[in-house]
C-alpha cells in the first residue's frame, strides 16, 4: 500500500537508496504509473514477449569520482544492470546505453569511460547494441551520467518471490562487503586517506548462474546490494517477505581495511555499497550445496551463509553479537556519512 | 584489529557481564554514560541487554552536536553565505539542522560547504584557494579542541589570512555539575568520557567525585572497556566508595596531557557562559579564541555579518521557534527521559526528518535508540 | 563524543617530526603527533588518533594486564563454589 509523498521537494536523500528512496518511488511514482509488473518491484520487470518472458531492467549511475581503483562510471553502468539481471533470474542477453554529457568534459574522460563500458561488455558477454547520446550545458551532468537498459532471459523454472521466503531459509552473500563504496569515498579525496582497495565492481552472472543451476528451485530471493548495502536490501526483504530477517555480525565477510576504513570514519559496513556480490535466500536443505556451488566459480571462494530468515512476523533486520546481545538495522537514511563523535 | 579485537572478546565479555550481575545482585543503581560515544557504543553492541535490571543506564549529555543550539547552526550557514566563504565542517555536523535548513541541505541549495576529517583538511584546502575563505565549525569537548587549537598555531605560523574558525568548544565538567544539580535527578555514578580524560586526565574528573561523593569511572569505548568499568562502578557503589578510578589506563593517566594543556592555554579562553541546547545557559563551559588569535576568529572576521543576522532573528518574533524549543531534548539531554518516552519520537522526530540534534548525531541517544533499539523498545 | 581509534605509526613524515604517517588496519592517514611527542614516539609504536591527531600513546603492557584481569573474573568465585560443594558433599556422607 503506497503512502503519499509528503516532502515538497527533492532532496539528496530521495536518490540514497534508502528509506526517502523508497518513499519517492512507492509515494510518487508507484501511484501514477501502477500496473501489475511495475507495482512488483522486482530489479528486473518480467515481460511476456507472446509467450516468451523476457527480463527488463534499466537503471542509471551518478558517481563521483568518474573513475577510482577498479572501476569507473562506464563499467559500473555496465556491471549494474548485468547484475539486476542476474539477480532477477535473467541470463543477461543485451544492454543499451545513454550518455548525458556535460559541454567541457575533456574528451579522454568520455573515452575512459567508454572503454571501461567496452571492457565490462567483453569480459561478460553482454554487447552493447544501442544507445543515445546528449550533452548538456556546462554545471550540469558532473562530468557524465549513464543510463543503461539491458534484457534477458530468465532461466526456466525458477520462481523468486519474497512471499515464498520460509522461516529457517538460509542468507547466502558472495562475498566480503564495503569494497566499493569505500574506495569511491577514498578516491574523492576530502577525507586524506589511503587505502590498498578497489572497487568489487563485477558481474555476479557467473555466481548466479552457478547457484541457479544447483539449486534454482531452492532460491527464493536475490539481490545485490548496491546503495544502501546489505541493510537496506535485507530490509527490503523484511517487508516485501513480512518476517524478521537475523544476520550474525561474526559471519559478514569484511577485508580488514574496509573494516578498519569503517572504524576511522564511524560507518557502519552494512550500509556501506557493494557492485560486485549477491544476496540469496535459499531453502535450509540446499543451502550448503548453493555455497559449494558458488564457491567453485573463480571469484565465488568467499561465499558464506551470514543468517537466517526467522519464524517472527515482524518485519525488520537483526545483527546478533557473539555473546548474546542483538540490535536492529534500519534501512540506511540518506548517504551515510563519517563521524569523528 | 589489535587494541580493539581484544575489547571485544566474546567470552571475556559474556564474564564481565556475569560478574556484573552476581555483584549487583538486589541492589539498584542508576549511572550515567555521559559521552555520546559511550552511548553509541552500548547500543551498537547491545550492552544493556547484557546488564542485570539492577543497573539502569542514563544517557548523559556528552554530545557536543546535540548540545549545540539551533542558532549556532544557523549563525555557521550565515558565514557560509558571505561571499568566497568555503564552509569546512565534520560529518556529524553535516545533518543538524539549523532553522532554514541543514549544511547538508543547505549544500544541495549551492553553498560550498565541505565535509573534513580534520581541521588540518580545512586548512589544506585554505592554502590551495587563496582566494577563498575558509571557515572551520569547530566542534567537540576537550577531545577536540587541542586539535583546532594546534590547527589554528599552524595557520599562524603558516601566516595564512584566509582561515578562521567558528568556534563552539565546549568543556565536560559544568554539564556533569548541571545534571547533578538538578534537584530531579538522581545518578549514583558515571561512566567517565575515557577520550576526554587523554587531554584533562583522569585526575580531571576528581571535582565530581569530592564535591558531589559520586564514583566516576574514566572508560574506553569498546565492551569490555564499558563493562568493566560498570564492573568497578559497581565495586564502589557496593561499599559506597566515590572515586576516580581509570579503567582506561593503556591510554589514559591521571594527569593532565601537558601539551595540551599548554596549547589550549594559549589559544582559548573560557566564554562567561554559552547556551545548551535543552540545558539552557551554563557558565564557564565553552571556549572562544584569545586575542592573540583574532584574525582567525570567524566571529571577529564576520562580525558585521554575525550581528546583521542576529538582530533579524532576534528581532522577528514571526518566526516559528515554539515548536523546537519545546522539543523534550534538554530532558533526554538530560536524562530525565528516555527518547521513547518523548511525544515526538518515532512520530514527528526520526532520523529522517530529525526535529532535535539528538536524532541526528548518531551517537545521540534517540537516534542510537530509534537506529538499534527500534521504534518500539522490543528486541529479540 | 570522540571517535578515536588505534594506529600504528609507521614513519614520520617530516623533519621536526610533527607529523607521521599512520595504518589502521591498512588504512593510511598522516597524522599530527605534535600532543604526544613529549611521551616519546617512536615508529612502530600504536597511538590513539582523533581527527587526524595522536592523543596518546597505547600501552601494550597496560592493555595486557586488563586483560588479564577480566580473563581470570570469576574464576576465585568458581573455586569457592567447588569447594563449598565438595564441603557440602563431606557432611552429608
Amino acid at each position: 500500500m503506497a503512502e503519499e509523498f509528503p516532502d515538497r521537494q527533492i532532496e539528496l536523500a530521495h536518490g540514497a537508496g534508502g528509506k526517502a528512496s523508497r518513499r519517492l518511488i512507492e509515494g510518487l511514482i508507484l501511484p501514477r504509473l501502477s500496473n501489475p509488473v511495475l507495482n512488483k518491484l522486482s530489479d528486473a520487470a518480467m515481460i511476456d514477449a507472446g509467450g516468451r518472458p523476457l527480463a527488463f531492467t534499466t537503471d542509471s549511475f551518478v558517481v563521483k569520482p568518474l573513475a577510482y581503483p577498479g572501476g569507473n562510471i562506464g563499467s559500473l553502468a555496465v556491471y549494474g544492470t548485468i547484475n539486476d539481471l542476474a539477480v532477477s533470474g535473467a541470463r543477461p542477453l543485451a544492454i543499451l546505453a545513454t550518455l548525458i554529457l556535460e559541454a567541457g568534459t575533456a574528451t579522454t574522460v568520455v573515452e575512459e569511460a567508454l572503454d571501461a563500458m567496452a571492457g565490462a561488455s567483453s569480459r561478460s558477454g553482454v554487447p552493447v547494441v544501442g544507445g543515445d547520446t546528449k550533452v548538456v550545458e556546462h554545471g550540469k551532468a558532473d562530468g557524465i551520467y549513464i543510463t543503461t537498459s539491458g534484457i534477458g532471459e530468465p532461466v526456466p523454472g525458477i520462481n523468486l518471490d519474497p512471499e515464498t521466503v520460509e522461516p529457517g531459509d538460509k542468507i547466502i552473500l558472495t562475498g566480503p562487503i564495503g569494497d566499493h563504496g569505500i574506495t569511491v569515498l577514498l578516491a574523492r579525496g576530502e577525507l586524506d586517506i589511503e587505502a590498498d582497495l578497489r572497487s568489487d565492481s563485477r558481474s555476479v552472472w557467473p555466481l548466479v548462474e552457478a547457484l541457479l543451476q544447483s539449486c534454482g528451485q531452492s532460491v527464493r530471493w536475490m539481490r545485490d546490494p548496491t546503495r544502501g548495502g546489505v541493510a537496506t536490501s535485507l530490509n527490503e526483504l523484511a517487508g516485501d517477505s513480512g518476517r524478521t530477517i537475523v544476520i550474525e555480525d561474526t559471519r559478514i565477510p569484511v577485508r580488514d581495511v574496509v573494516r578498519g576504513a569503517c572504524e576511522v570514519l564511524g560507518l557502519d559496513v552494512l550500509h556501506v555499497a557493494n557492485e560486485g556480490q549477491c544476496l540469496a535466500i535459499v531453502a535450509a536443505d540446499a543451502a550448503d550445496r548453493a555455497i559449494a556451488a558458488i564457491r567453485s566459480v573463480p571469484g565465488g571462494e568467499d561465499a558464506v551463509i551470514i543468517g537466517a530468515v526467522s519464524a517472527e512476523r515482524n518485519p525488520r533486520l537483526i545483527a546478533t553479537t557473539p555473546y548474546g546481545s542483538s540490535r536492529i538495522v534500519d534501512m540506511l537514511v540518506g548517504d551515510q556519512l563519517p563521524r569523528i563523535c | 584489529m589489535k587494541y580493539v579485537d581484544e575489547f571485544r572478546n566474546p567470552e571475556l565479555i559474556k564474564k564481565t557481564a556475569e560478574e556484573i550481575k552476581s555483584l549487583v545482585g538486589d541492589s539498584r543503581f542508576r549511572v550515567m554514560e555521559v559521552c555520546g560515544g559511550h552511548t553509541h557504543a552500548i547500543y551498537r553492541f547491545g550492552l544493556e541487554q547484557l546488564l542485570p535490571d539492577g543497573i539502569e543506564l542514563i544517557h548523559g549529555p556528552g554530545c557536543p552536536v546535540c548540545i549545540l543550539p539551533m542558532d549556532r547552526v544557523d549563525e555557521g550557514l550565515a558565514i557560509a553565505r558571505a561571499p568566497d566563504v568555503v564552509l569546512t565542517v565534520y560529518g556529524d555536523m553535516m545533518r543538524v539542522p539549523g532553522y532554514e535548513g541543514s549544511p547538508l541541505e543547505m549544500k544541495a541549495k549551492g553553498l560550498d560547504i565541505r565535509m573534513v576529517y580534520s581541521p588540518l583538511d580545512a586548512l589544506k584546502i585554505a592554502g590551495a584557494h587563496p582566494d577563498k575563505s575558509v571557515v572551520f565549525f569547530a566542534i567537540g569537548f576537550e577531545t577536540t579542541a587541542p586539535a583546532t587549537a594546534l590547527t589554528v598555531l599552524q595557520a599562524k605560523e603558516m601566516g595564512l589570512t584566509n582561515f578562521s574558525v567558528f568556534v563552539n568548544h565546549v568543556t565536560v565538567i559544568p554539564p556533569m555539575r548541571a545534571v547533578l544539580d538538578d534537584p530531579d535527578m538522581k545518578i549514583d555514578g558515571f561512566v567517565g568520557p575515557g577520550h576526554v580524560a587523554t587531554v584533562i586526565g583522569a585526575g580531571g574528573y576528581e571535582e565530581i567525585a569530592r564535591d558531589y561523593k559520586k564514583p566516576v569511572i574514566v572508560s574506553g569505548f569498546e565492551p569490555l572497556d564499558i563493562l568493566q568499568s560498570l564492573l568497578m562502578l559497581v565495586k564502589q557503589l557496593k561499599t559506597g566508595e566515590a572515586r576516580v578510578e581509570n579503567q582506561y589506563d593503556r591510554v589514559v593517566s591521571w594527569d593532565a596531557n601537558p601539551t595540551a594543556r599548554e596549547v589550549l592555554a594559549r589559544v582559548f579562553e573560557l566564554r562567561e557562559d554559552f547556551e545548551w541546547r535543552g540545558l539552557g545557559s551554563i557558565a564557564a563551559s565553552a571556549v572562544k579564541l584569545t586575542e592573540e588569535f583574532k584574525d582567525f576568529d570567524a566571529e571577529v572576521k564576520y562580525a558585521t555579518l554575525l550581528a546583521r543576522h542576529r538582530s533579524e532573528r532576534d528581532g522577528d518574533g514571526s518566526l516559528n521557534r515554539e515548536r523546537h524549543d519545546d522539543a523534550p531534548c534538554g530532558k533526554v539531554l538530560k536524562g530525565l527521559m528516555k527518547p521513547h518516552q518523548c511525544a515526538l519520537f518515532g512520530r514527528e522526530c526520526t532520523p529522517e526528518r530529525p526535529v532535535g540534534a539528538l536524532m541526528v548525531s548518531s551517537e545521540g541517544s534517540c537516534a542510537a535508540y530509534f537506529n538499534y533499539v527500534g521504534e518500539k523498545n522490543k528486541i529479540g | 563524543m570522540c571517535l578515536a581509534i588505534p594506529g600504528k605509526i609507521e614513519e614520520f613524515v617530516d623533519r621536526d617530526r610533527h607529523f607521521a604517517r599512520a595504518d589502521i588496519s591498512g588504512v593510511k592517514r598522516q597524522i599530527n603527533v605534535d600532543l604526544i611527542k613529549e611521551q616519546g614516539l617512536q615508529e612502530g609504536d600504536w597511538v590513539l588518533i582523533h581527527v587526524g591527531f595522536a592523543m596518546g600513546k597505547i600501552s601494550e603492557e597496560q592493555a595486557l594486564e586488563q586483560l588479564e584481569a577480566l580473563a581470570i573474573l570469576g574464576e576465585a568465585a568458581q573455586s569457592r563454589a567447588e569447594a563449598e560443594g565438595y564441603m557440602f558433599e563431606v557432611e552429608s556422607e
